[in-house]
């Protein structure tokens, strides 16, 4: 499937550099369309973007487990595999965050900082860096419900957290609102977890459970068609409650909606 | 350090949710509610991130001085009349009480909420000694009838629907088990307290603050039940933890004015009561308590624990908390601080706890004096990691995944095997390896017929595309 | 004796051992500026929140009428204040038992607090502490005038040093133990009326 490189805006961004695409494993083995759409709309900006092939994981698993041991393997192939790229961009919040804030098992070399200081989630890298104001080539004509990821609010900063006081922002609603036809709506718990954690979902699986399946009803009450995130894990596990329960919402990436497609 | 099981909190959630489909959703709704009132009464306060920065410095620099604080408040509360002792441990802390209430020839105390006297075991040891313990706050006094430990620092026994509250009151004090109006059950409990309040040798209270410059000690209440405690028996004793030293009566501005808005979501609580020596015709008695609080200032990772001033905002916003409750925890601090807290009495006891948690931050971000709470239950994971107390399952399930995501060849050998889908990804989630806790609750993803990576070799490399051979 | 110092000594020593490297500084607190409305009014709005009443009285005399209207069948009233006579004087009582059958307990504050509606009563304004907590209705005396804005200016009016008891009393004896249903009269008094009457 060609690509076709729409002119955009002219974007802030140095000449010449050279991103490199970070795809959590589970985007690649599950959701391999958000990968599509990600690496689509930074073509679509005349990005130069990377896939290293050696990639695996961030070591979320292991590190959010307590064990340093496993995870720091991990964490040195990443940095091995990303190193030589100015800027590293991913689909993935709570990746993005593990990446950020929790790349601490290893030596600080100066590889590791340097990775660890330039990769960012995928909306924080359109709305700050690229500053990507429209998107003329997306439509999506459905009313939404905005999964803020608790990675993404209080670990990266993509939106106020309902907790701190100050005035509110949202950068993924700030790009959802270029969207011709969608439509956001209100949410009761706007950022209260959906209840995924990881590994929390299996270790502690009714908690998680009875998180997960509020949330979904909380979309629901506010007509909802579709939930949508930069986090596809959250969502991987609110679509598996939903199923389970034979609730009819459906659920995507954000990257799917600005990039237009590909929709499963 | 016990060698039996450990809390398993997971399952003792379960139990709280699977009851029935009245105790969870109203349990999470009181909290979710106290949550959403302390956002609208901070969202009035201008300064209020402010007033957060100032109250976690202001405890920073008693604590990295507390020695100096500490005998600081000594000599101001000595010197205005009050009788101080120190303890070095739980044991201790009774043993100085039941003392002081064996010389006075007391047999009848009424005390107001104290977690540290919960955790001293303080009741159960003055009931073994002949020495009859009322608890008067109505929470705190519910779950002592019902021979259970509070669930919530500030709503001990907000998991009970009234129905529970009016059946136990029936057995207990003989009220009508039909009649659950929470007005007449409090009447009730007035009426039940109120003979003891009258007839009790001493009163106990605990302290919410210690001020060294003047030697006086707050205590905050919304019933008042600790100031009839102290104001009507001759004897008053207050238990308190030496992390509770402030610096100056100045101080109190701050944390005043975050506490009750921060845990129930009004700018104070009913009674905040200062006390500076005994009261006219009455005696007073502190005891300072260590029990464990000097060895965690050592901790480098932890110390900033002993910031908490005992809001209850962190129980309030906790999701796992709101949903699980606070007795699954099984111990005297619950939630997210109970989370950090716990262990440092018994790690392999409390080893599961950091494990209750997604790490959502919500804790972190509603603390009024900005532990890092989240961070600390992510800290912890480490410590039990390291020491061994995860199951041999976990670490076992982490050797492959960690193996296999260091190999890519590997990695990618495993997208291509011809397994059940339930053997693949999400392997690594499944750490029992097992279907059952990921398909317990939820339908399984489907893998991709085409992964991302096999889409980009076909589509992109050919376009000549930049990437990294591994 | 012996083995209090012991003990006093060690935890000491433990602390001083276990000191964290970072001293940190004593902050300055700033002052923070007042919103922009009239004091007397943010404190009967907050007042009424947390569950009492305010009233303006004209003189003594019309607040022992008020107390008289509010509680007509009251037996009890013990008075700590020269304006308002009562059936009992509070300088006369020996022991804070004789306050259990009190109905109405009056006493003076000596200021309140705007952002919160409370009011700041101490041993010396109380006579007897009890007074506070074993009436079943609670009357206060305020001047008007004595209201500060915020918490930070209560404190720098207050004097722990001077007075074995203070307390800042917001409103009834209150609790939401059960089901977070909110009563009044938990423990301690079932209501509090605020008179606003000028210091004699």
């Amino acid at each position: 499937m060609a690509t076709e490189r729409t002119a955009v805006r002219r974007k802030k961004v140095p000449n010449g550099m050279r991103i490199g695409l970070f795809i959590p494993c589970y985007v690649d083995m599950v959701f391999p369309e958000v990968g599509i759409a990600t690496l689509e709309l930074l073509e679509r900006l005349d990005l130069e973007v990377g896939y290293p092939l050696g990639q695996t994981c961030c070591g979320q698993p292991m590190s959010n487990s307590g064990d340093v041991v496993n995870a720091a393997e991990v964490e040195r192939l990443f940095v091995q595999n990303f190193k030589e790229f100015d800027c590293i961009v991913g689909p993935a919040g709570s990746c993005v965050k593990q990446v950020r804030l929790h790349f601490d098992s290893i030596e600080q070399t100066d590889a590791v900082q340097h990775v660890r200081q330039h990769t960012y989630e995928l909306v924080e890298f359109l709305h700050d860096i690229v500053k990507v104001r429209d998107f003329p080539w997306a439509e999506f004509p459905h009313s939404v419900g905005l999964h803020n990821s608790c990675s993404s609010i209080r670990g990266l900063g993509l939106a106020k957290p309902s907790e701190a006081m100050g005035p509110p922002y949202n950068k993924t609603a700030d790009l959802l609102a270029q969207v011709k036809g969608l439509v956001l709506v209100p949410l009761d718990r706007p950022d209260d977890c959906c209840g995924f954690g990881g590994t929390f979902s299996v270790t502690d699986p009714a908690v998680s459970a009875q998180m997960g399946i509020e949330k979904v009803r909380d979309h629901l009450r506010h007509g909802a068609e579709y939930i949508a995130s930069p986090d596809m894990s959250c969502l991987m596990h609110q679509q598996g409650i939903a199923r389970r329960a034979g609730l009819d919402i459906k659920f995507i990436h954000v990257a799917q909606i600005l990039n237009g497609g590909p929709f499963q | 350090m016990s060698r039996k099981q450990p809390i398993d909190v997971a399952a003792r959630a379960e139990v709280f949710i699977r009851q029935d489909h009245i105790h969870e959703p109203m349990h999470d709704g009181f909290l979710w509610a106290a949550r959403q009132r302390r956002d609208a009464e901070a969202a009035a306060v201008p300064e209020w991130e402010e007033l957060r920065e100032l109250g976690s410095q202001i405890k920073e620099h008693a604590l990295t001085h507390l020695d100096e604080y500490l005998t600081q408040f000594e000599a101001n509360a000595t010197k205005r009349g009050a009788q101080v002792h120190w303890a070095r441990d739980a044991a201790e802390h009774n043993e100085i009480v039941y003392a002081i209430l064996q010389d006075r020839g007391v047999t009848a105390l009424i005390k107001s909420k104290s977690m540290l006297q919960e955790e001293c075991g303080m009741p159960a040891f003055l009931e073994r000694r002949g020495i009859k313990v009322t608890e008067s706050d109505l929470g705190e006094r519910i779950q002592q009838l019902d021979g259970q430990p509070p669930s919530h620092i500030v709503f001990p026994a907000i998991h009970k629907t009234r129905k529970d509250v009016a059946q136990l009151f029936a057995r207990t004090i003989g009220t009508d088990p039909h009649n659950d109006d929470p007005h007449v059950l409090t009447e009730a409990m007035r009426n039940n307290a109120r003979p003891r309040f009258l007839a009790a040798g001493a009163g106990m209270t605990g302290a919410n603050f210690a001020v060294a410059e003047t030697g006086t000690f707050v205590v905050c209440t919304n019933e008042g039940n600790a100031d009839i405690g102290a104001s009507v028996p001759p004897l008053h004793i207050a238990s308190i933890g030496i992390e509770k030293i402030i610096p100056r009566v100045e101080d109190l501005g701050v944390f005043l004015r975050l506490l009750a808005r921060s845990g129930a979501g009004s700018p104070l609580t009913q009674y905040s009561s200062h006390f500076t020596g005994p009261r006219k015709g009455g005696e007073l008695h502190i005891v300072l308590v260590d029990n464990g609080r000097s060895q965690r200032l050592g901790m480098a990772d932890f110390w900033h624990s002993l910031k908490c001033i005992r809001c209850g905002a962190c129980m309030n916003t906790c999701p796992a908390y709101r949903r699980g409750g606070g007795l699954a925890y099984g111990a005297t601090y619950s939630g997210p601080i109970g989370v950090i807290l716990d262990p440092t009495f018994d790690d392999y006891k409390y080893s599961e706890l950091p494990f209750h948690s997604t790490l959502c931050g919500s804790c972190s971000a509603v603390c009024p004096v900005k532990i890092d709470i989240s961070d600390q239950i992510y800290k912890w994971r480490r410590v039990m990691a390291n020491k061994g107390y995860l199951s041999l399952a976990k670490r076992l399930s982490f050797a492959i995944a960690g193996h296999v995501f260091t190999h890519p060849e590997e990695y990618q050998a495993l997208q291509k095997a011809a397994a059940p889908a339930l053997d693949h990804a999400p392997r690594f989630l499944l750490y029992n390896r097992t279907l059952n806790p990921w398909g317990r609750e939820r339908e399984i993803p489907q893998l991709a017929k085409q992964t991302f990576r096999e889409w980009y070799l076909a589509h992109r490399r050919a376009h000549g595309n930049q990437n990294t051979e591994s | 004796m012996e083995t209090r110092t012991l003990s006093r000594d060690s935890i000491l020593a433990a602390i001083r051992q276990n000191l964290p490297q970072q001293r940190v500084d004593r902050p300055r607190i700033p002052a923070f500026p007042s919103p922009d409305r009239p004091l007397r009014s943010r404190f009967e709005e907050r007042l009424t929140k947390a569950g009492a009443t305010a009233h303006t009285v004209g003189s003594p005399a019309e607040a022992a009428a008020t107390v008289t209207a509010l509680y007509p069948s009251a037996k009890v009233v013990c008075s700590a204040v020269p304006e308002v006579t009562g059936t009992r004087r509070a300088e006369d009582i020996h022991d804070p038992h004789e306050l259990a059958d009190v109905d109405v307990g009056v006493m003076r504050a000596q200021f309140g607090v705007a952002e919160s509606g409370a009011v700041w009563l101490t041993q010396e304004d109380l006579i007897v502490n009890a007074l506070a907590f074993l009436s079943q209705h609670l009357i206060v005396l305020l001047d008007p005038h004595e209201i500060v804005s915020d918490m930070h200016e209560a404190y720098r009016r207050v004097r722990l040093g001077d007075t074995a008891y203070g307390c800042f009393v917001m409103g009834p004896s209150a609790t939401a133990d059960i089901e977070a249903t909110l009563v009044h009269g938990a423990q301690g008094p079932r209501s509090l009326h605020v008179f606003f009457l000028p210091r004699p």
